[in-house]
Protein backbone atom coordinates (compact mmCIF):
# COMPACT_ATOMS: atom_id res chain seq x y z
CA UNK A 1 0.00 0.00 0.00
CA UNK A 2 1.49 3.24 -1.09
CA UNK A 3 -0.23 6.64 -0.19
CA UNK A 4 0.67 9.75 -2.80
CA UNK A 5 1.39 12.88 -2.50
CA UNK A 6 -2.09 14.52 -2.64
CA UNK A 7 -3.10 12.28 0.36
CA UNK A 8 0.08 13.45 2.25
CA UNK A 9 -1.16 17.09 1.06
CA UNK A 10 -4.60 16.65 2.00
CA UNK A 11 -4.15 15.36 4.92
CA UNK A 12 -1.91 17.87 6.20
CA UNK A 13 -4.06 21.00 5.68
CA UNK A 14 -6.72 19.04 7.22
CA UNK A 15 -4.09 18.84 10.24
CA UNK A 16 -3.35 22.28 10.26
CA UNK A 17 0.15 21.41 9.55
CA UNK A 18 2.09 23.34 6.98
CA UNK A 19 4.60 20.86 4.52
CA UNK A 20 7.15 21.89 2.07
CA UNK A 21 7.53 19.84 -1.16
CA UNK A 22 10.75 18.09 0.29
CA UNK A 23 8.48 16.88 3.36
CA UNK A 24 6.41 15.67 1.15
CA UNK A 25 8.62 12.96 -0.51
CA UNK A 26 10.21 11.92 2.51
CA UNK A 27 6.93 11.61 4.11
CA UNK A 28 5.90 9.71 0.78
CA UNK A 29 8.21 7.25 1.99
CA UNK A 30 7.80 6.96 5.58
CA UNK A 31 4.25 6.93 5.79
CA UNK A 32 3.66 4.46 2.81
CA UNK A 33 6.58 2.31 4.88
CA UNK A 34 4.48 2.72 8.01
CA UNK A 35 0.97 1.74 5.87
CA UNK A 36 3.07 -1.10 4.32
CA UNK A 37 3.66 -2.58 7.95
CA UNK A 38 0.40 -1.78 9.40
CA UNK A 39 -1.03 -4.03 5.55
CA UNK A 40 0.23 -6.73 6.91
CA UNK A 41 -2.56 -7.07 9.22
CA UNK A 42 -4.90 -7.70 6.18
CA UNK A 43 -3.28 -11.45 5.58
CA UNK A 44 -5.41 -12.56 8.97
CA UNK A 45 -8.52 -13.37 8.72
CA UNK A 46 -11.23 -11.45 10.59
CA UNK A 47 -14.43 -12.69 9.20
CA UNK A 48 -15.31 -14.52 12.69
CA UNK A 49 -13.87 -11.56 14.74
CA UNK A 50 -16.16 -8.53 15.91
CA UNK A 51 -14.11 -5.05 15.83
CA UNK A 52 -12.79 -3.53 18.60
CA UNK A 53 -13.67 -0.19 20.02
CA UNK A 54 -10.75 -0.05 22.43
CA UNK A 55 -7.92 -2.26 22.82
CA UNK A 56 -9.02 -2.90 26.19
CA UNK A 57 -11.06 -5.44 26.40
CA UNK A 58 -13.04 -3.01 29.57
CA UNK A 59 -16.31 -1.13 30.13
CA UNK A 60 -16.57 2.19 30.68
CA UNK A 61 -17.64 3.52 34.12
CA UNK A 62 -20.10 6.38 34.21
CA UNK A 63 -20.11 9.11 36.98
CA UNK A 64 -23.10 10.49 38.89
CA UNK A 65 -24.87 13.86 37.79
CA UNK A 66 -23.15 15.86 40.69
CA UNK A 67 -21.06 18.83 40.08
CA UNK A 68 -17.37 18.61 41.73
CA UNK A 69 -15.37 21.41 39.55
CA UNK A 70 -15.34 24.70 41.21
CA UNK A 71 -14.29 27.78 39.14
CA UNK A 72 -10.79 28.15 37.95
CA UNK A 73 -11.04 31.03 35.20
CA UNK A 74 -8.50 33.02 36.87
CA UNK A 75 -5.76 30.01 37.24
CA UNK A 76 -6.97 29.10 33.38
CA UNK A 77 -7.00 32.40 32.21
CA UNK A 78 -3.19 33.51 33.95
CA UNK A 79 -1.55 31.15 30.98
CA UNK A 80 -4.07 32.38 28.10
CA UNK A 81 -2.20 34.41 25.68
CA UNK A 82 -5.22 37.13 25.36
CA UNK A 83 -8.60 37.51 27.33
CA UNK A 84 -10.68 40.52 28.05
CA UNK A 85 -14.16 40.26 30.07
CA UNK A 86 -13.69 36.58 31.18
CA UNK A 87 -13.23 35.83 27.60
CA UNK A 88 -10.46 33.86 25.40
CA UNK A 89 -9.27 35.85 22.62
CA UNK A 90 -8.21 34.11 19.36
CA UNK A 91 -7.60 36.09 16.04
CA UNK A 92 -11.01 36.95 14.23
CA UNK A 93 -13.07 33.78 12.92
CA UNK A 94 -14.37 34.98 9.84
CA UNK A 95 -17.33 32.92 8.78
CA UNK B 1 -42.52 20.79 -14.04
CA UNK B 2 -43.72 19.02 -10.69
CA UNK B 3 -41.52 18.44 -7.85
CA UNK B 4 -41.88 16.52 -4.71
CA UNK B 5 -40.00 17.37 -1.67
CA UNK B 6 -38.13 15.19 0.48
CA UNK B 7 -37.07 16.89 3.91
CA UNK B 8 -35.56 15.11 6.43
CA UNK B 9 -34.56 16.87 9.77
CA UNK B 10 -31.15 16.49 12.41
CA UNK B 11 -32.19 17.61 16.04
CA UNK B 12 -29.62 18.57 18.14
CA UNK B 13 -31.31 18.35 21.81
CA UNK B 14 -29.59 19.98 24.52
CA UNK B 15 -29.78 17.37 28.05
CA UNK B 16 -31.07 19.42 31.07
CA UNK B 17 -28.31 17.19 33.31
CA UNK B 18 -27.00 19.43 35.85
CA UNK B 19 -22.94 18.68 34.91
CA UNK B 20 -21.59 18.11 31.21
CA UNK B 21 -21.13 15.07 29.65
CA UNK B 22 -17.94 14.46 30.65
CA UNK B 23 -16.94 16.56 33.51
CA UNK B 24 -18.36 17.51 36.55
CA UNK B 25 -18.81 21.19 35.35
CA UNK B 26 -22.21 22.98 35.67
CA UNK B 27 -24.00 23.51 32.98
CA UNK B 28 -26.68 26.33 34.68
CA UNK B 29 -27.31 29.25 32.20
CA UNK B 30 -25.92 32.40 32.31
CA UNK B 31 -23.14 32.01 34.21
CA UNK B 32 -20.09 34.50 33.63
CA UNK B 33 -18.10 33.34 30.77
CA UNK B 34 -15.89 30.76 31.42
CA UNK B 35 -16.42 30.06 35.17
CA UNK B 36 -18.11 27.08 34.27
CA UNK B 37 -15.48 25.71 31.73
CA UNK B 38 -12.75 23.44 33.62
CA UNK B 39 -9.44 21.33 32.83
CA UNK B 40 -11.38 18.84 31.05
CA UNK B 41 -13.98 21.20 29.07
CA UNK B 42 -10.39 23.36 27.88
CA UNK B 43 -9.08 20.04 26.75
CA UNK B 44 -6.13 20.62 29.54
CA UNK B 45 -3.29 18.18 28.48
CA UNK B 46 -3.37 15.15 30.70
CA UNK B 47 -6.93 15.25 31.73
CA UNK B 48 -9.70 12.65 30.77
CA UNK B 49 -13.63 12.52 30.51
CA UNK B 50 -15.60 10.19 32.29
CA UNK B 51 -19.11 10.10 31.04
CA UNK B 52 -22.18 11.37 32.94
CA UNK B 53 -24.76 8.76 33.84
CA UNK B 54 -27.56 10.95 33.64
CA UNK B 55 -26.80 11.75 29.87
CA UNK B 56 -27.24 8.07 29.32
CA UNK B 57 -30.37 7.71 31.57
CA UNK B 58 -31.91 10.79 29.31
CA UNK B 59 -30.88 9.12 25.99
CA UNK B 60 -32.12 5.83 26.95
CA UNK B 61 -35.77 7.88 27.54
CA UNK B 62 -35.72 9.66 25.27
CA UNK B 63 -35.60 6.32 23.23
CA UNK B 64 -38.26 4.43 24.68
CA UNK B 65 -40.70 7.18 24.79
CA UNK B 66 -39.76 6.97 20.09
CA UNK B 67 -40.71 3.55 20.24
CA UNK B 68 -36.79 2.82 19.15
CA UNK B 69 -34.43 0.33 20.06
CA UNK B 70 -31.81 0.95 22.56
CA UNK B 71 -28.24 -0.03 22.42
CA UNK B 72 -26.90 -2.39 24.94
CA UNK B 73 -23.02 -1.16 23.97
CA UNK B 74 -22.43 2.37 22.48
CA UNK B 75 -19.11 3.79 21.54
CA UNK B 76 -18.12 7.08 21.53
CA UNK B 77 -15.70 8.67 18.32
CA UNK B 78 -13.86 11.53 17.55
CA UNK B 79 -15.38 13.67 14.99
CA UNK B 80 -11.98 16.04 13.98
CA UNK B 81 -12.25 19.93 13.08
CA UNK B 82 -11.01 23.29 14.02
CA UNK B 83 -12.51 25.76 15.35
CA UNK B 84 -11.68 28.01 18.47
CA UNK B 85 -14.98 27.53 20.61
CA UNK B 86 -13.98 23.29 20.30
CA UNK B 87 -11.16 23.57 22.35
CA UNK B 88 -9.78 19.59 21.77
CA UNK B 89 -9.69 20.10 17.93
CA UNK B 90 -12.49 17.56 17.68
CA UNK B 91 -16.26 16.64 18.60
CA UNK B 92 -16.79 13.82 20.95
CA UNK B 93 -20.07 12.01 19.68
CA UNK B 94 -21.02 8.48 18.52
CA UNK B 95 -21.14 7.11 14.98
CA UNK B 96 -21.03 3.36 14.23
CA UNK B 97 -22.69 2.54 17.93
CA UNK B 98 -25.43 5.45 18.87
CA UNK B 99 -27.28 4.83 21.46
CA UNK B 100 -30.67 5.07 20.20
CA UNK B 101 -31.51 2.82 17.36
CA UNK B 102 -33.91 3.24 14.66
CA UNK B 103 -37.55 4.38 15.84
CA UNK B 104 -40.55 6.38 14.48
CA UNK B 105 -42.76 9.25 16.24
CA UNK B 106 -46.28 9.77 14.34
CA UNK B 107 -47.86 12.96 13.68
CA UNK B 108 -51.10 15.04 13.37
CA UNK B 109 -51.67 16.79 10.01
CA UNK B 110 -54.37 20.10 9.69
CA UNK B 111 -56.11 17.26 7.33
CA UNK B 112 -57.40 15.70 10.38
CA UNK B 113 -55.02 12.27 9.43
CA UNK B 114 -51.81 11.58 11.12
CA UNK B 115 -48.29 10.34 9.52
CA UNK B 116 -45.34 8.08 10.67
CA UNK B 117 -41.72 10.04 10.46
CA UNK B 118 -39.15 7.65 10.63
CA UNK B 119 -35.93 7.74 12.84
CA UNK B 120 -32.53 7.07 11.99
CA UNK B 121 -31.28 7.28 14.77
CA UNK B 122 -30.32 9.56 17.79
CA UNK B 123 -26.51 9.74 19.72
CA UNK B 124 -24.96 11.30 22.44
CA UNK B 125 -22.21 14.03 21.91
CA UNK B 126 -21.06 17.27 23.59
CA UNK B 127 -21.62 20.87 22.69
CA UNK B 128 -19.27 23.23 21.49
CA UNK B 129 -18.19 26.48 23.32
CA UNK B 130 -20.09 30.45 21.65
CA UNK B 131 -18.02 32.70 19.65
CA UNK B 132 -18.64 36.11 20.15
CA UNK B 133 -17.68 38.29 16.98
CA UNK B 134 -17.62 41.70 19.24
CA UNK B 135 -15.56 44.05 18.79
CA UNK B 136 -12.34 42.63 20.21
CA UNK B 137 -9.25 43.72 18.75
CA UNK B 138 -5.32 43.37 19.87
CA UNK B 139 -2.85 45.78 20.19
CA UNK B 140 -2.09 46.61 17.01
CA UNK B 141 -5.92 46.53 15.77
CA UNK B 142 -6.54 43.59 14.82
CA UNK B 143 -9.92 42.23 15.10
CA UNK B 144 -10.04 39.36 17.82
CA UNK B 145 -12.86 36.46 18.55
CA UNK B 146 -13.99 35.96 22.36
CA UNK B 147 -14.50 32.74 23.12
CA UNK B 148 -17.05 31.42 26.12
CA UNK B 149 -17.00 27.65 26.78
CA UNK B 150 -19.36 27.76 29.13
CA UNK B 151 -21.79 25.91 26.98
CA UNK B 152 -18.57 23.34 25.82
CA UNK B 153 -19.46 19.96 26.59
CA UNK B 154 -23.37 20.19 27.62
CA UNK B 155 -24.56 17.09 26.80
CA UNK B 156 -26.79 16.53 23.67
CA UNK B 157 -28.52 14.16 21.93
CA UNK B 158 -29.08 14.51 18.21
CA UNK B 159 -32.15 13.13 16.32
CA UNK B 160 -31.39 12.18 12.55
CA UNK B 161 -34.92 11.31 10.85
CA UNK B 162 -35.82 9.62 7.46
CA UNK B 163 -36.11 11.97 4.51
CA UNK B 164 -39.84 10.92 5.72
CA UNK B 165 -41.19 14.57 5.54
CA UNK B 166 -42.52 16.08 2.34
CA UNK B 167 -43.51 19.57 2.91
CA UNK B 168 -42.89 22.78 5.91
CA UNK B 169 -46.31 21.67 7.96
CA UNK B 170 -44.97 18.14 8.21
CA UNK B 171 -41.65 19.36 9.46
CA UNK B 172 -43.09 21.85 11.62
CA UNK B 173 -45.30 19.26 13.11
CA UNK B 174 -42.77 16.57 13.88
CA UNK B 175 -40.82 19.17 15.60
CA UNK B 176 -43.33 20.16 17.77
CA UNK B 177 -43.98 16.81 18.48
CA UNK B 178 -40.72 16.38 19.33
CA UNK B 179 -40.42 19.15 21.38
CA UNK B 180 -43.32 18.08 23.21
CA UNK B 181 -41.89 14.76 24.10
CA UNK B 182 -38.65 16.15 25.16
CA UNK B 183 -40.04 18.50 27.68
CA UNK B 184 -42.24 16.19 28.61
CA UNK B 185 -39.88 13.40 29.13
CA UNK B 186 -38.12 16.34 31.14
CA UNK B 187 -34.99 15.47 29.73
CA UNK B 188 -34.88 19.14 28.08
CA UNK B 189 -35.88 22.80 29.11
CA UNK B 190 -37.60 23.04 25.71
CA UNK B 191 -36.04 27.05 25.61
CA UNK B 192 -35.63 27.70 21.69
CA UNK B 193 -34.73 31.03 22.13
CA UNK B 194 -31.87 29.86 24.24
CA UNK B 195 -30.53 27.25 21.61
CA UNK B 196 -31.76 24.44 24.21
CA UNK B 197 -33.46 22.67 20.97
CA UNK B 198 -31.98 23.38 17.44
CA UNK B 199 -33.29 22.16 13.99
CA UNK B 200 -31.15 21.70 10.98
CA UNK B 201 -33.53 20.78 7.89
CA UNK B 202 -31.78 18.71 4.73
CA UNK B 203 -34.27 19.45 1.63
CA UNK B 204 -33.74 18.30 -1.90
CA UNK B 205 -36.02 17.98 -4.29
CA UNK B 206 -36.63 15.29 -7.56
CA UNK B 207 -39.60 15.36 -10.30
CA UNK B 208 -42.93 14.46 -9.37
CA UNK B 209 -43.09 10.29 -8.68
CA UNK B 210 -39.45 9.93 -9.28
CA UNK B 211 -37.42 7.14 -7.38
CA UNK B 212 -33.98 9.24 -6.98
CA UNK B 213 -33.32 11.66 -4.45
CA UNK B 214 -32.08 14.59 -5.81
CA UNK B 215 -29.11 16.32 -4.49
CA UNK B 216 -29.99 18.05 -0.97
CA UNK B 217 -28.71 20.98 0.86
CA UNK B 218 -28.38 21.42 4.75
CA UNK B 219 -29.86 24.72 6.26
CA UNK B 220 -28.34 24.98 9.54
CA UNK B 221 -29.17 26.08 13.46
CA UNK B 222 -33.29 26.71 12.96
CA UNK B 223 -33.79 27.72 16.59
CA UNK B 224 -37.60 28.57 15.99
CA UNK B 225 -40.76 26.74 14.62
CA UNK B 226 -41.38 29.74 12.54
CA UNK B 227 -38.10 30.32 11.18
CA UNK B 228 -37.81 26.39 10.38
CA UNK B 229 -41.14 26.84 7.83
CA UNK B 230 -39.92 29.96 6.58
CA UNK B 231 -36.03 28.68 5.61
CA UNK B 232 -38.34 25.58 3.89
CA UNK B 233 -40.29 27.72 1.86
CA UNK B 234 -37.37 29.69 1.15
CA UNK B 235 -35.16 26.68 -0.16
CA UNK B 236 -37.39 24.87 -1.70
CA UNK B 237 -38.37 28.03 -3.75
CA UNK B 238 -34.64 28.49 -4.10
CA UNK B 239 -34.37 24.69 -5.66
CA UNK B 240 -37.09 25.08 -7.77
CA UNK B 241 -35.58 28.29 -9.58
CA UNK B 242 -32.41 26.69 -10.00
CA UNK B 243 -33.54 23.39 -11.41
CA UNK B 244 -36.37 24.74 -13.63
CA UNK B 245 -33.64 27.16 -15.31
CA UNK B 246 -31.64 23.81 -15.85
CA UNK B 247 -28.78 24.00 -12.98
CA UNK B 248 -27.84 21.41 -10.94
CA UNK B 249 -27.67 22.00 -6.75
CA UNK B 250 -24.47 21.91 -5.34
CA UNK B 251 -24.43 19.71 -1.91
CA UNK B 252 -23.72 22.81 0.72
CA UNK B 253 -24.67 23.78 4.33
CA UNK B 254 -26.36 26.95 3.89
CA UNK B 255 -27.10 29.58 7.01
CA UNK B 256 -30.93 31.03 7.35
CA UNK B 257 -31.66 34.59 8.20
CA UNK B 258 -34.72 34.84 9.61
CA UNK B 259 -34.98 38.11 9.83
CA UNK B 260 -34.34 39.11 6.33
CA UNK B 261 -35.67 35.73 4.79
CA UNK B 262 -31.86 34.92 3.64
CA UNK B 263 -29.85 32.36 3.08
CA UNK B 264 -26.16 32.31 2.08
CA UNK B 265 -23.91 28.94 1.52
CA UNK B 266 -21.52 28.29 4.69
CA UNK B 267 -19.64 25.53 2.91
CA UNK B 268 -20.05 23.35 -0.02
CA UNK B 269 -19.12 19.30 1.02
CA UNK B 270 -16.02 19.28 -1.26
CA UNK B 271 -14.28 21.66 0.82
CA UNK B 272 -14.41 19.97 4.28
CA UNK B 273 -16.19 17.58 5.90
CA UNK B 274 -13.77 15.45 5.93
CA UNK B 275 -14.22 14.51 9.97
CA UNK B 276 -12.00 11.44 10.22
CA UNK B 277 -13.79 9.76 12.89
CA UNK B 278 -12.37 7.31 14.39
CA UNK B 279 -13.54 5.52 18.66
CA UNK B 280 -12.30 7.51 20.87
CA UNK B 281 -9.27 6.03 22.72
CA UNK B 282 -9.98 7.64 25.90
CA UNK B 283 -13.28 6.16 26.16
CA UNK B 284 -14.14 2.51 26.64
CA UNK B 285 -17.44 1.70 25.36
CA UNK B 286 -20.47 1.96 27.60
CA UNK B 287 -22.53 -0.96 28.04
CA UNK B 288 -26.02 -0.79 29.45
CA UNK B 289 -28.03 -3.66 31.14
CA UNK B 290 -31.53 -4.49 31.50
CA UNK B 291 -32.21 -3.16 34.32
CA UNK B 292 -30.96 0.52 33.93
CA UNK B 293 -33.51 0.34 30.64
CA UNK B 294 -36.41 -0.81 32.94
CA UNK B 295 -35.68 1.92 35.27
CA UNK B 296 -35.56 4.52 32.66
CA UNK B 297 -38.76 2.73 31.63
CA UNK B 298 -40.59 3.13 34.47
CA UNK B 299 -39.54 6.32 34.81
CA UNK B 300 -41.13 7.91 31.94
CA UNK B 301 -43.93 10.09 32.74
CA UNK B 302 -47.43 10.57 30.83
CA UNK B 303 -46.26 11.51 26.95
CA UNK B 304 -48.12 13.94 24.60
CA UNK B 305 -50.02 10.70 22.47
CA UNK B 306 -51.09 9.21 25.65
CA UNK B 307 -51.97 12.86 27.37
CA UNK B 308 -54.14 13.49 23.95
CA UNK B 309 -56.19 10.51 24.50
CA UNK B 310 -56.76 11.11 28.16
CA UNK B 311 -57.77 14.74 27.64
CA UNK B 312 -60.07 13.24 25.00
CA UNK B 313 -61.80 10.68 27.07
CA UNK B 314 -61.77 12.70 30.66
CA UNK B 315 -62.91 15.58 29.52
CA UNK B 316 -64.48 15.11 25.90
CA UNK B 317 -62.20 17.11 24.45
CA UNK B 318 -62.18 17.38 20.53
CA UNK B 319 -58.89 15.43 18.66
CA UNK B 320 -57.96 18.87 17.43
CA UNK B 321 -58.24 20.55 20.87
CA UNK B 322 -57.08 17.72 22.54
CA UNK B 323 -53.80 17.14 20.55
CA UNK B 324 -53.23 21.15 20.96
CA UNK B 325 -53.20 20.76 24.91
CA UNK B 326 -51.52 17.57 25.06
CA UNK B 327 -48.51 18.58 23.03
CA UNK B 328 -46.96 20.71 25.54
CA UNK B 329 -46.17 19.28 28.72
CA UNK B 330 -46.53 22.93 31.19
CA UNK B 331 -49.97 24.13 28.80
CA UNK B 332 -51.33 20.91 29.49
CA UNK B 333 -50.34 21.20 33.06
CA UNK B 334 -51.85 24.68 33.26
CA UNK B 335 -55.27 23.43 31.19
CA UNK B 336 -55.87 20.92 33.72
CA UNK B 337 -55.91 23.12 36.70
CA UNK B 338 -58.18 25.59 34.66
CA UNK B 339 -60.19 22.32 33.66
CA UNK B 340 -60.64 20.92 37.21
CA UNK B 341 -61.34 25.06 38.73
CA UNK B 342 -63.54 25.71 36.13
CA UNK B 343 -65.88 22.79 35.75
CA UNK B 344 -65.94 23.01 32.34
CA UNK B 345 -63.35 22.39 30.13
CA UNK B 346 -64.40 23.11 26.90
CA UNK B 347 -64.94 26.25 28.05
CA UNK B 348 -61.09 26.13 29.91
CA UNK B 349 -60.03 24.82 26.82
CA UNK B 350 -61.11 27.86 24.50
CA UNK B 351 -59.71 30.25 26.62
CA UNK B 352 -56.20 28.60 27.63
CA UNK B 353 -55.87 27.67 23.54
CA UNK B 354 -57.85 31.51 22.70
CA UNK B 355 -56.87 34.89 24.83
CA UNK B 356 -54.21 33.04 26.81
CA UNK B 357 -52.16 31.57 24.11
CA UNK B 358 -52.66 34.44 22.55
CA UNK B 359 -51.34 36.91 25.16
CA UNK B 360 -48.46 34.27 25.59
CA UNK B 361 -47.35 34.95 22.28
CA UNK B 362 -47.79 38.50 21.63
CA UNK B 363 -45.24 39.14 24.28
CA UNK B 364 -43.18 36.25 23.58
CA UNK B 365 -43.63 34.43 27.04
CA UNK B 366 -43.70 30.47 28.32
CA UNK B 367 -46.21 28.98 30.14
CA UNK B 368 -43.76 29.52 33.25
CA UNK B 369 -43.59 32.92 32.90
CA UNK B 370 -47.01 33.78 33.06
CA UNK B 371 -48.26 35.79 35.23
CA UNK B 372 -51.60 34.00 35.82
CA UNK B 373 -52.16 30.50 36.94
CA UNK B 374 -54.47 27.87 35.51
CA UNK B 375 -56.65 27.74 38.73
CA UNK B 376 -57.17 31.67 38.42
CA UNK B 377 -58.40 30.94 34.57
CA UNK B 378 -60.23 28.32 36.47
CA UNK B 379 -62.26 30.73 38.38
CA UNK B 380 -63.02 33.21 35.43
CA UNK B 381 -64.47 30.08 33.53
CA UNK B 382 -66.77 29.54 36.57
CA UNK B 383 -68.04 33.12 36.60
CA UNK B 384 -68.18 32.58 33.04
CA UNK B 385 -70.39 29.81 32.83
CA UNK B 386 -72.63 30.51 35.53
CA UNK B 387 -73.15 33.83 33.45
CA UNK B 388 -71.78 36.48 36.17
CA UNK B 389 -69.83 38.10 33.45
CA UNK B 390 -70.46 38.09 29.75
CA UNK B 391 -67.50 36.88 27.13
CA UNK B 392 -66.78 40.51 26.91
CA UNK B 393 -66.66 40.94 30.33
CA UNK B 394 -64.52 37.75 31.15
CA UNK B 395 -61.78 39.86 28.65
CA UNK B 396 -61.66 42.29 31.12
CA UNK B 397 -61.13 40.17 34.21
CA UNK B 398 -58.36 38.83 32.55
CA UNK B 399 -56.60 41.70 31.36
CA UNK B 400 -57.10 42.98 35.18
CA UNK B 401 -55.42 39.05 35.96
CA UNK B 402 -52.59 39.37 33.53
CA UNK B 403 -51.89 43.18 34.37
CA UNK B 404 -51.71 42.01 38.18
CA UNK B 405 -54.13 44.52 39.71
CA UNK B 406 -55.79 41.97 41.69
CA UNK B 407 -55.38 38.49 41.83
CA UNK B 408 -58.89 37.18 42.81
CA UNK B 409 -61.58 36.91 40.22
CA UNK B 410 -64.81 38.23 42.05
CA UNK B 411 -63.13 41.14 43.61
CA UNK B 412 -62.17 42.36 39.82
CA UNK B 413 -65.72 41.54 38.65
CA UNK B 414 -67.05 43.41 41.67
CA UNK B 415 -64.33 45.95 41.58
CA UNK B 416 -64.91 47.01 37.83
CA UNK B 417 -68.87 46.28 38.23
CA UNK B 418 -69.22 43.51 35.45
CA UNK B 419 -71.56 41.48 36.87
CA UNK B 420 -74.34 41.27 34.30
CA UNK B 421 -77.75 41.56 34.99
CA UNK B 422 -79.42 38.13 34.26
CA UNK B 423 -83.17 39.25 36.14
CA UNK B 424 -85.30 38.69 33.53
CA UNK B 425 -88.16 41.19 34.91
CA UNK B 426 -85.31 44.11 34.70
CA UNK B 427 -83.66 42.89 31.43
CA UNK B 428 -87.48 42.71 29.93
CA UNK B 429 -88.13 46.57 31.13
CA UNK B 430 -84.85 47.85 29.48
CA UNK B 431 -86.15 45.58 25.92
CA UNK B 432 -89.58 47.29 26.48
CA UNK B 433 -88.52 50.86 26.83
CA UNK B 434 -85.75 50.49 23.86
CA UNK B 435 -88.12 48.88 21.68
CA UNK B 436 -90.61 51.71 22.36
CA UNK B 437 -88.26 53.94 21.61
CA UNK B 438 -87.18 52.32 17.57
CA UNK B 439 -90.38 51.69 16.12
CA UNK B 440 -89.08 51.84 13.06
CA UNK B 441 -86.06 49.42 13.35
CA UNK B 442 -89.67 46.96 14.93
CA UNK B 443 -91.83 47.46 12.28
CA UNK B 444 -89.17 46.77 10.08
CA UNK B 445 -88.07 43.32 11.60
CA UNK B 446 -91.20 42.27 11.93
CA UNK B 447 -91.86 42.87 8.02
CA UNK B 448 -88.64 41.02 7.14
CA UNK B 449 -89.23 37.14 6.18
CA UNK B 450 -85.09 36.74 5.64
CA UNK B 451 -83.67 34.61 8.87
CA UNK B 452 -80.63 35.97 8.19
CA UNK B 453 -80.75 39.53 7.76
CA UNK B 454 -83.69 39.60 11.23
CA UNK B 455 -80.58 38.19 12.60
CA UNK B 456 -78.51 40.87 11.78
CA UNK B 457 -81.04 43.43 13.01
CA UNK B 458 -80.97 41.85 16.39
CA UNK B 459 -77.52 42.97 16.46
CA UNK B 460 -78.83 46.48 15.63
CA UNK B 461 -81.05 46.91 18.78
CA UNK B 462 -78.16 45.32 21.08
CA UNK B 463 -76.02 48.15 21.41
CA UNK B 464 -78.70 49.91 22.88
CA UNK B 465 -80.02 47.52 24.90
CA UNK B 466 -76.09 47.15 26.58
CA UNK B 467 -75.90 51.13 26.48
CA UNK B 468 -79.35 50.93 28.83
CA UNK B 469 -78.21 48.25 31.32
CA UNK B 470 -74.66 50.36 31.49
CA UNK B 471 -72.89 46.89 29.37
CA UNK B 472 -74.06 44.74 32.20
CA UNK B 473 -77.24 42.87 30.88
CA UNK B 474 -76.89 39.05 29.79
CA UNK B 475 -76.47 39.36 26.14
CA UNK B 476 -77.88 36.02 25.64
CA UNK B 477 -81.32 36.64 28.06
CA UNK B 478 -81.05 40.16 25.98
CA UNK B 479 -80.96 38.00 22.58
CA UNK B 480 -84.23 35.40 23.64
CA UNK B 481 -86.53 38.30 25.01
CA UNK B 482 -85.76 40.04 21.97
CA UNK B 483 -86.99 37.37 19.23
CA UNK B 484 -89.85 36.51 21.99
CA UNK B 485 -90.98 39.75 22.12
CA UNK B 486 -90.47 40.64 18.37
CA UNK B 487 -91.54 37.15 16.79
CA UNK B 488 -95.41 37.58 18.76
Amino acid sequence: MTISREDIEKVAVLARIRVDDEQVSALEKDLGNILDLVDQLSAADTDSVEPMAHPLNAVQRLRADEVTETDQREAFQAIAPATENGLYLVPRVIE
Amino acid sequence: MQWDIVIGLEIHVQLATRTKIFSGSSTAYGAEPNTQANAVDLAMPGTLPVPNEQAFRYAVMFGLAVNAEIERRSVFERKNYFYPDLPKGYQTTQLERPIVGPGYVDIDLANGKSKRVRIHHAHLEEDAGKSLHDSFYDELGHGMTGIDLNRAGTPLIEVVTEPDMTNAEEAVAFAKKLHGIVTSLGICDGDMSQGSMRFDVNISLKPKGSETLGTRTETKNLNSFRFMEQAIAHEVERQMDILEDGGTIVQETRLYNGDRDESRSMRTKEEANDYRYFPCPDLLPVEIDDAFIDEARNSLPELPDARKARFMEQYSLNDYDAGLLAGDSRLAAFFEAAAERGKDAKLAANWVQGEFSARLNAEEKSVDDSPISGAQLGDLVVRIADNTISSAGAKKVFEALWAGENDNVDAIIDAKGLKQVSDTGELEKMVDEVLASMPDQVAQYQQESDPKKQKKMLGGLMGPLMKASKGQGNPKLFNEILVRKLGG
